[in-house]
């Protein structure tokens, strides 16, 4: 591994080591670019993930200070927890399920294909599908995305065919074991997977795609990643003449330093997205940096989210096996008549006893839930999750007292479902109840949204200035070598998991970065 | 792992050996088993508060067939938690109290639907949220009531459930081999 000097001002300082800033780094580093990858988590390796839900939790989850505000159920049970995301090296790749699927068409243009939706600030991408299918190929052959590039699907566990017999006999057609990120036979150095359960812990065979042994390690073997872990990211500051030049960061025993950089990326999730830029405000930029638009922090965006458990006569072992085994693609499309614009995916989930207990009716309590709770072995249980409509309430903001580790303004994470978003989980519930009545379930439970995995939109991509924060590869509008690297960019959300389209992103900025750079452009 | 064999819930209720009712005994700051199968020493709440604490945790997750051994998991989260807190000890004592006194006659003689009305009328106090909070954890976090429920917790020491079941359901049919392929 690289190391950079602190006054080095040709590296690329990028801050977050997750789907985007891991993926970026490498790509970087693949084309001979210096990198100081910033991470504020510690590194683990997979020989240090637990199968166990608490304990993991404890382990790899960003638990530093957050508020929330708002309608959404979140903000009572969970209101110190907005975001169930990860703080260690790998970020939230540590944790993600594997589902791996392109956004449609129509979901890069929506404010044309949706109309004037209320409430809702749509825009279309500055971009369309067709810019970005050879960067979603090359993402799926870098994460070895099952059914593409000559990979099999994974073998469906019991959860899976409990949903796939009901789907079938409602009529659902795209119904399958899913594009899953998650090794079906061994490739890129990486075993295949043992059905272990536990996707959401780390995965402890490597099986699952995760920047933190696939993108990071291959970076670190181009002697041009310098990776600091247990470095937070404080500040970003820029010259007088308006370009970033540097990251002010917080090394483990809390003392200060500045790395100076070219470019600054910022891949810290979408919500401390939006908070960094937020807390390097200064005199040239008082609203914060990249924030001529107001747009900063914005539109956050979680996915219309909720899942449906059930119970049946016989048992199921819902947990055994991959967590997301497979999926129902039939609702995802726009169908208008159905009451709401967008789609959902439909994809099995399953939780531990640990977890069941704690998200099934989170604050619930007495003989309802523990008679729900005594159906465990008998469940099924899918993840519903599909577009949210963008709005500019739903935001991130620094919190007016609370203050973070670091003596900084924590972020507060305010969110109110739209009409929209309530009608499609409305729709979404009752489709999901429905696929297991379908197979005899004794009971069904409409489980609410769990603290957000999906955090998008903060910092959205736009043709114009006004509208969004950077353009169409990232780049800030106001500072030209300021990016933004992770979900924050989205313009709106699609119906599928981000991931891919996160990766997909990071391989095309790359591109882009190191073509301003030889042009002399940054 | 098969399904074949009951389970220890199923087990319990078929041999009667369902633990059911104030068979807990406190002496000092001790709570234990009336039949001495088990016992827990307290630090910082009394074993009368510890009896309350335990019986109030089986009202909140009611499983009758679930011995009070593991409802006694909870009260020694909350004893430790309390131990060197002030503040939590005395919410916890003072909770009990009210738990005691809401209807004059001690929490663990009152009937049940009593003592759902006086735990619905604390809901919302910090010590009702304390104790749910800490029993939802205590009681559903222990590997020895995963068993109970037929949730067999870590599988990576035994290789995952890719030979150990888990694709054995029978009862909902196969998916056709091209919506889920074999394992290669």
């Amino acid at each position: 591994m690289a190391k950079f000097d602190l006054n080095d001002e040709t590296v690329v300082a990028v801050i977050g080591s997750g789907a985007g800033g891991g993926t970026l780094a490498h790509e970087l580093c693949e084309k001979g670019i210096k990198v100081v990858l910033l991470e504020a988590g510690k590194r683990y390796g997979i020989d240090d993930f637990q199968n166990d839900e608490w304990g993991s939790f404890g382990q790899l989850s960003w638990l530093d200070k957050r508020t929330t505000s708002g309608s959404w159920r979140v903000a009572k049970d969970f209101a110190g927890l907005p975001a169930w995301i990860c703080k260690t090296v790998g970020g939230s790749t540590v944790h993600w399920a594997g589902a791996s699927l392109r956004l449609q068409e129509h979901e890069f243009k929506v404010k044309s294909a949706y109309g004037g939706i209320a409430g809702a600030n749509l825009l279309d991408w500055p971009l369309a599908l067709a810019d970005l299918e050879p960067y979603y190929a090359k993402a799926e052959d870098k994460m070895g995305t099952t059914r593409t590039n000559g990979i099999p699907g994974l073998p469906g566990n019991n959860n899976f065919k409990v949903m796939y017999a009901g789907a079938k006999r409602l009529g659902y057609k795209g119904v399958h074991t899913g594009r899953m990120s998650i090794n079906s036979r061994a490739r890129d150095g990486r075993g295949s997977c043992q059905q272990i359960g536990f996707c959401f812990q780390g995965c402890k065979t490597g099986a699952k795609w995760s920047t933190l042994y696939s993108e990071i390690p291959k970076a670190e073997a181009t002697g041009k990643l310098d990776l600091r872990s247990q470095a937070q990211a404080l500040k970003i500051e820029h010259d007088a003449g308006g370009k970033v030049s540097g990251v002010l960061y917080a090394d483990k025993d809390g003392n200060q330093h500045l790395q100076k950089a070219r470019a600054v990326c910022v891949a810290g999730n979408a919500i401390e997205t939006p908070r960094i830029l937020l807390n390097s405000a200064s005199s040239t930029f008082p609203d914060g940096l990249a924030n001529s638009s107001g747009q900063v922090g914005r539109n956050y965006m979680r996915h219309m989210t909720g899942s449906v458990y059930a119970t049946f006569p016989r048992p199921v072992n819902m947990y055994r096996g991959t967590t997301m085994a497979g999926i129902i693609t039939d609702e995802s499309g726009n169908d208008p008549s159905r009451g709401f614009v967008g789609g959902y995916e439909m994809e099995t989930l399953s939780l531990g006893i640990p977890f069941m207990a704690a998200f099934l009716d989170p604050g619930a309590w007495g003989a309802n839930f523990a008679q729900a709770m005594e159906g465990y072995e008998t469940m099924a249980g899918m993840w519903l999750v599909g577009e949210d409509m963008p709005q500019e309430s739903n935001a991130i903001t620094l919190h007016a007292s609370e203050k973070d580790q670091y003596g900084l303004p924590a972020p507060n994470v305010h969110f109110d479902d739209h009409p929209n978003d309530v009608a499609m989980r409305n729709h979404a519930y009752k489709q999901g109840s429905a696929v297991y009545d379908a197979v005899g379930a004794t009971a069904t439970y409409e489980v609410p949204p769990y603290p957000s995995t999906h955090n998008l939109g903060t910092c959205r991509m736009s043709a114009r200035a006004e509208d969004g924060v950077v353009n169409a590869f990232g780049q800030a509008h106001d500072i030209k070598n300021l990016f933004v690297s992770d979900g924050s960019q989205f313009t709106t959300g699609g119906a599928e998991n981000p991931t891919l389209t996160i990766v997909t992103l990071a391989i095309r900025q790359a591109d882009h970065i190191a073509k301003e750079m030889t042009a002399g452009n940054i | 792992m098969s399904n074949s064999g009951m389970n220890r819930r199923q087990f319990l209720q078929t041999s009667g050996l369902a633990a059911a009712g104030a068979a807990v005994v406190a002496s000092g700051s001790v709570i234990m088993a009336s039949d001495g199968a088990w016992a827990l020493e307290l630090d910082t709440l009394t074993g009368h508060e510890g009896v309350t604490l335990l019986d109030m945790s089986r009202r909140l997750y009611p499983h009758p067939s679930l011995g009070d051994m593991y409802y006694a998991g909870v009260v020694e989260q909350l004893d430790g938690a309390a131990k060197g807190d002030g503040g939590l000890a005395g919410l916890i004592k003072d909770g009990v109290g009210q738990l005691n006194s809401a209807k004059g006659v001690d929490w663990v003689d009152l009937s049940e639907g009593y003592q759902l009305e006086v735990l619905e009328s604390m809901e919302a106090t910090p010590f009702f949220q304390k104790v749910r909070g800490t029993a939802v954890v205590a009681l559903y976090n222990n590997p020895l009531v995963w068993r109970h429920f037929g949730y067999e917790g870590a599988s990576f020491e035994f290789g995952g459930y890719l030979e150990r079941g888990f694709d054995d359901l029978k009862w909902a049919g196969e998916p056709s081999e091209d919506a889920s392929p074999k394992a290669g």
